[in-house]
């Protein structure tokens, strides 16, 4: 049904592993009972190389200052270094430094496209943010299997225009129906947003039929890009989206920080979200000018430190060579399938192939809840994510309230696998259920 | 598994989790009160009611899904509640609130916790922030229903 992704000969091999985790302190801890730590809870935050918290540390030590203000040496320094972490991230996913955005996450990202839209609608930003502006028999078009983020900021937009939200399913692998892109989008469709690769069941989108889609309908696509930066080598010009948003704390970066690119031109033409100092050109009493994109839309003082630290963070990933970081978490992604498969009783809610996907692997324990479930694989340092995962529709899809989920980033091992393994068998017995 | 681990899923709230006391929604009249609750970090949920009169709580029904801590909860709950009057009720359920806030130590006032009968399996329970939420869900409800039968004033607990 789609191309498969070329899964390159390079990987990590044990001394290059070994060194990967030696950058990450937090990862020889230990938790309570003295057991060594198996973090399997990267799809909800990653942990930090030292580079990253150094990053943050010397910009604090050395450089602090307010950037774009200010005629003297450490404001030229704080300026410089917050310029060329946005240069390190817009090249870390193929696209220009100016058209890359910084926000406090990808939720904020996502809420910038859609707040825009919703001034456009209302006529800000003159004849050429019309391109934006919804209104009854419009539609918004997202997917089943979007995270609450690429959903929740659409509906709204919905109710605020009087557009119409429509939605992709998700078929029974958990993948998103692409055959339904023909007749769900339409020439009414103003947006589709999408998901790049889904945080509950893994799988990855075609985003090229999406994209292909979206420009016959002359569509603006939105992708969430959030699960895909921090594992796949992602070029954002060459999937042709006309915006994205990720967060720095999946990528090995900060909390507080994502980025939101959108193509340059889109950017020029769109109006301001949230207003007030560092956005401007002339401001009057009466009224004000907009600086250009990125600025237009990073109004107030911005979160320096934490983009420093996701610009050094896109620089570790780099470094790495996402190729290889792809290829060590295929092989994870087949590690983790075959350790839940090899447990009766445990069935996953996703692809259970490793095509398309990535090492998030979310699984239903027959007759235990998924909370029980973390509670018993915490007892063995084992951390997973329990709940819905900020994806409730689907997991009403799949009829579940709740899933675990184990899921893996580049500092992930083998053995870590092998003792989620071990963890997940003791489940069922703990709670007293048959284990054959 | 740990001695902690042992200490949360104590046996009798396993047997609680897989033989719930009060399952099943029904009660009807006018001094029956209803209250959905939702733990929206895992979405755990119970619907339960309760039927009050003359000050005393004369039913418990519910229906949920979630972990087995609250579910057992709420099967203990129902042990508690059903035929004691609203002062009692009210009573146990702060006991209860005080039991979950003692980090697992359990309380001071032994004649207290003794009151709480199946529910001082949970003093495990409070060792673990996460899953104290969990415990405490058809409490909410209970709170929320009481008010819900109109038969007692809304300040609240």
């Amino acid at each position: 049904m789609t191309s498969t992704l070329e899964v390159p000969a390079r990987t990590l091999n044990a001394s290059e592993l070994a060194a990967v985790r030696a950058d990450f302190p937090l990862l020889a801890r230990t938790l309570r009972g003295g057991r060594p730590l198996v973090y399997l809870d990267s799809g909800a935050t990653s942990q930090k190389p030292e580079v990253v918290l150094d990053a943050e540390q010397d910009f604090y030590v050395q450089r602090n200052a307010a950037v774009h203000r200010g005629a003297h040496q450490l404001a030229e320094e704080a300026t410089e270094a917050f310029e060329d972490a946005r240069n390190r991230v817009a090249s870390f996913v193929g696209v220009s430094p100016g058209s890359l955005v910084w926000t406090s996450n990808a939720t904020a990202g996502i809420n910038l496209v859609a707040y825009a839209m919703s001034n456009a609608s209302l006529g800000r930003g003159g004849a050429a943010a019309q391109r934006f502006a919804l209104s009854p028999g419009d539609e918004i078009v997202v997917t089943e299997a979007e995270h609450h983020a690429n959903l929740v900021p659409w509906q709204e937009l919905a109710a605020r225009t009087g557009a119409t939200l429509r939605w992709i399913g998700v078929d029974d692998d958990g993948r998103i129906r692409v055959d339904e892109l023909d007749t769900v989008v339409t020439s009414r469709t103003k947006v589709l947003a999408f998901t790049h690769a889904s945080n509950v069941t893994g799988a990855i989108t075609p985003v090229a039929r999406f994209v292909a889609r979206a420009r016959e309908e002359g569509a603006l696509t939105v992708l969430d890009a959030c699960q895909s930066v921090p594992h796949l080598p992602v070029d954002l010009t060459a999937l042709g989206v006309d915006f994205a948003a990720f967060s720095g704390h999946k990528m090995l970066g900060p909390t507080g920080v994502g980025a939101l690119y959108g193509r340059r031109e889109l950017l020029e033409a769109m109006p301001p979200v949230t207003t007030g100092g560092s956005m401007v050109e002339v401001v009057t009493m009466e009224q004000t000018t907009y600086a250009p994109p990125p600025q237009r839309f990073e109004a107030g003082t911005q979160m320096v430190s934490q983009t420093i630290g996701m610009g050094a963070a896109a620089s570790y990933l780099a470094e790495l060579g996402m190729d290889a970081v792809a290829a060590h978490e295929h092989h994870l992604a087949g590690l983790l399938l075959d350790a839940v498969a090899s447990v009766p009783g445990v069935r996953v809610i996703g692809p259970t192939d490793t095509r398309d996907r990535l090492a998030t692997v979310s699984f239903v324990v027959d007759g235990v809840h998924a909370h029980d479930v973390g509670q018993v694989l915490d007892d063995s340092g084992v951390a997973v994510r329990v709940g819905h995962h900020c994806a409730q529709p689907l997991h009403r899809r799949f009829g579940v309230a709740s899933t675990s989920r184990a899921s893996a980033a580049v500092y992930t091992t083998d053995e870590e696998i092998e003792v989620f393994r071990e963890a997940l068998a003791g489940v069922r017995a703990f709670f007293g259920l048959e284990v054959s | 598994m740990s001695s902690s681990m042992e200490q949360l899923y104590q046996q009798v709230i396993l047997d609680h989790a897989k033989f719930p006391h009060g399952r099943g929604l029904g009660l009807v009249g006018s001094h029956v009160g209803e209250s959905h609750q939702v733990n929206p970090t895992c979405g755990d949920e119970v619907t339960l009611q309760v039927d009050l009169a003359d000050g005393v709580v004369r039913d418990v029904r519910w229906e949920g899904q979630g972990c087995s801590i609250s579910q057992a909860s709420v099967s203990v709950l129902h042990d508690l509640v059903v035929g004691n009057d609203l002062a009692t009720v009210d009573q146990i359920g702060g006991t209860f609130r005080a039991l979950m806030s003692a980090r697992g130590a359990g309380l001071d006032d032994d004649a207290a916790e003794d009151s709480l009968g199946d529910a001082t399996a949970f003093t495990g329970v409070a060792k673990y922030p996460a899953r104290i939420k969990c415990a405490l869900l058809g409490w909410s409800a209970l709170t929320d229903a009481l008010i819900k039968t109109g038969a007692r004033p809304t300040e609240d607990s």
